[in-house]
């Protein structure tokens, strides 16, 4: 099978050290040769091929920036370029990564007890355990801060009622991160999966991210211990910091769905004979839309480097973050269009991959913070006024 | 047990290739390079052994600053140590100067068993691995597609022509150079990436492996690459054009009477 080498316009390479190159050319090879064989059919049937997670855990593929418990202690820009080739391959491989450590290990290893991180920090890593992470509910999606779920203290416990909605692994789930109301603000709380008053069920008839299973969870006076809370969570804040690692991640792997539909339509291009025996290359039209991909996925490169090194200095603001999912996952969803265009009626068949990029991005475009809603975090820091949860005029 | 692999850093075969200026190599500025395929093999072979008997394994090979890269790879695939020949006088050599370069810088290690690829992707002389072993005075066996270690003794399988296979025992030290498809090379993990970063790389000059400069690399070369260039686009080819039936006809047609094949 054909292997993929990379997109690099602008000697993008030049800027990378040795470990990140090596980072990710072992991301690459587990993708090409593991993963895309598999995703076809998992796409197909709805579901993640987790005979490969034991494998991704001898990776490293999970926590991969903690540095203890035997974890690797990559920098960010190394995190990234994981996400990049996890994405490049599908959207949902990328999801489960990005659950598994920026939503599930991060608040754990951030806000945990020494006791929390023992018991989950090392099964997470290798798998053995699956994370989920639940903010988001039925009524509360942009506007987390008003969520529904409760928990309240009754002696020794805390007690759990409410619903949270598209919640990544929440079925394959031995452990969640819930985030509920208290009378102390909203908090996270690890809660086991055998727990009574703890269900789960699927999402059907999803058109996106099918090779990922997504989930309700419901708590109905779900009684959890007293240490189930994540000590150092206090408020909303808390949630949001996890949410900024994973959109992180998301503005590095939206262009790897981006290189692979830019990689398709470039192939494609080449090789399709149409007029007088030329191939649809040498079109005008046709490369004004590799052009537009191969600009847009190098702006995007740059973008989100200098955002992994931001990070790696304690300088990244979420607006920052903001800004680099916004326009990457818009650029990865404009390079699917386009590539869909080149392809003709290939692109419309899973022989290519160009119709699964292009229906996981739409996913991805509102998930993690909708586009609309990080232009106005932008909008919010240029201007110091936030346009949106304005107090209401009297 | 000391267990030497013998790496090449050479040109990604998939990339595309330009000549350089002067017309005896290929332009090297733009090239991604990787470590030779069947080396990789070789490594993955030592290091299984490593694992599953114990040992220590280091690798060697011989390039300008940018083969530390290929070395970093395969620390991070789990070899203990490397040996850069990084010294100018080490380059443009031929299998004769780089074999004898290697076997100096082996015998150093004290190793008792030597994996290599059986042929470079890029010059393909397939010798080097035979000079070190003369250089040595070690038994050495090419083309290897299985290898069991004994006591003292290493029992290799080679292909043979024809479809045979032939055992063979090796008394230690001996040379071992395997073809690709020996094993299955694994990744690097992230973790031993990151471990890779510490172990250390060696970097002897010729005169601490007490070699003579004039005995190596490009001084020590009796074979001088005078020119590569891309082979001209030949004029034989002709497309046949109609259905699938008369396509098939006529190319049986031109077997018979212009190739005089069937």
């Amino acid at each position: 099978m054909a292997h993929f080498n990379g997109v690099d316009y602008m000697d993008f390479d030049s800027l990378l050290n040795e470990e990140q190159k090596l980072v990710r050319e072992s991301v690459r090879a587990f993708v090409d040769e593991k993963f895309m064989p598999v995703i076809e059919q998992h796409h197909r049937d709805a579901t993640f091929p987790m005979d490969l997670v034991p494998e991704m855990g001898e990776l490293s593929l999970f926590g991969s920036t903690i540095d203890e418990y035997g974890l690797p202690g990559l920098d960010n820009v190394a995190y990234g370029l994981i996400m990049q080739e996890l994405e490049r391959g599908d959207s949902g491989l990328r999801s489960f990564v990005s659950v598994q450590s920026a939503l599930v290990m991060y608040p754990i290893y951030a806000f945990g007890s020494q006791a929390q991180k023992d018991r989950w920090i090392p099964r997470l890593a290798s798998g053995e355990s699956i994370g989920c992470f639940g903010l988001t509910e039925p009524d509360f999606g942009s506007n987390p801060g008003a969520m529904r779920t409760t928990a309240r203290r009754d002696g020794d416990h805390w007690v759990l009622n409410g619903a949270k909605q598209w919640i990544t692994n929440g079925s394959l789930a031995e452990v969640a991160v819930v985030w509920a109301q208290t009378d102390e603000g909203i908090r996270g709380f690890v809660v086991e999966r055998r727990t009574p008053g703890f269900t789960t069920s699927d999402q059907h008839g999803k058109f996106s991210l099918r090779a990922s299973v997504t989930s309700e969870l419901g708590f109905v006076d779900c009684r959890i211990p007293a240490d189930a809370v994540l000590p150092k969570t206090t408020g909303l804040k808390n949630a949001l910091m996890c949410l900024t690692q994973a959109r992180y991640g998301i503005a590095w792997g939206a262009l790897g769905a981006a290189m692979d539909c830019y990689q398709a339509a470039l192939d494609y291009a080449k090789e399709r004979i149409q007029f007088n025996g030329q191939p649809i290359a040498s079109h005008q039209l046709v490369q004004d839309k590799l052009a537009w991909m191969i600009t847009e996925i190098t702006k995007g490169q740059f973008l989100a480097l200098q955002m992994g090194k931001l990070k790696d200095q304690g300088r990244l603001k979420h607006f920052h973050v903001s800004m680099g999912k916004r326009n990457n996952v818009w650029v990865a969803r404009e390079c699917a269009k386009l590539a869909r265009e080149i392809l003709g009626a290939n692109g419309i068949v899973d022989d290519y991959p160009v119709i699964r990029h292009m229906l996981n991005i739409e996913s991805v475009y509102t998930y993690e913070g909708t586009h609309d809603i990080h232009g106005l975090v932008i909008g919010a820091e240029i201007t110091g006024i936030p346009s949106f949860n304005a107090p209401r005029p009297s | 047990m000391k267990i030497a692999v013998c790496i090449k850093q050479v040109p990604d075969s998939e990339a595309r290739l330009r000549l350089a200026g002067d017309g005896r190599w290929i332009d090297e500025s733009e090239v991604p390079f990787v470590i030779n395929e069947s080396d990789e093999f070789a490594l993955e072979e030592a290091i299984s052994i490593a694992e599953a008997k114990g040992g220590e394994v280091i690798v060697f090979t011989i390039g300008p600053a940018r083969a530390a890269e290929a070395l970093r790879k395969a620390l991070a695939l789990g070899a203990h140590r490397a040996v850069h020949l990084s010294d100018a006088a080490f380059e443009g050599g031929d299998a004769m100067s780089n074999g004898r370069a290697l076997a100096a810088a082996i015998a150093r290690e004290e190793c008792e068993i030597v994996f290599t690829g059986s042929q470079s992707d890029d010059v393909g002389y397939g010798a080097t691995g035979s000079v070190l072993a003369g250089f040595l005075d070690w038994p050495h066996s090419w083309l290897v597609m299985g290898v069991e270690m004994g006591e003292g003794t290493c029992k290799v399988t080679r292909e043979m022509e024809g479809g045979l296979n032939e055992v063979s025992n090796l008394a230690l030290p001996a040379v071992i150079e395997v073809q690709a498809g020996i094993n299955h090379p694994r990744y690097a993990s992230l973790k031993g990436i990151m471990k890779a970063k510490r172990k250390p790389i060696d970097t002897p000059s010729p005169s601490d492996l007490g070699l003579d400069p004039s005995a190596i690399g490009h001084a020590g070369a009796g074979v001088e690459i005078v020119s590569v260039d891309f082979p001209a686009s030949g004029k034989g080819a002709e497309m046949l054009e109609g259905s699938p039936e008369e396509v098939a006809a006529l190319l049986v047609d031109k077997l018979q009477k212009e190739a005089r094949v069937l």
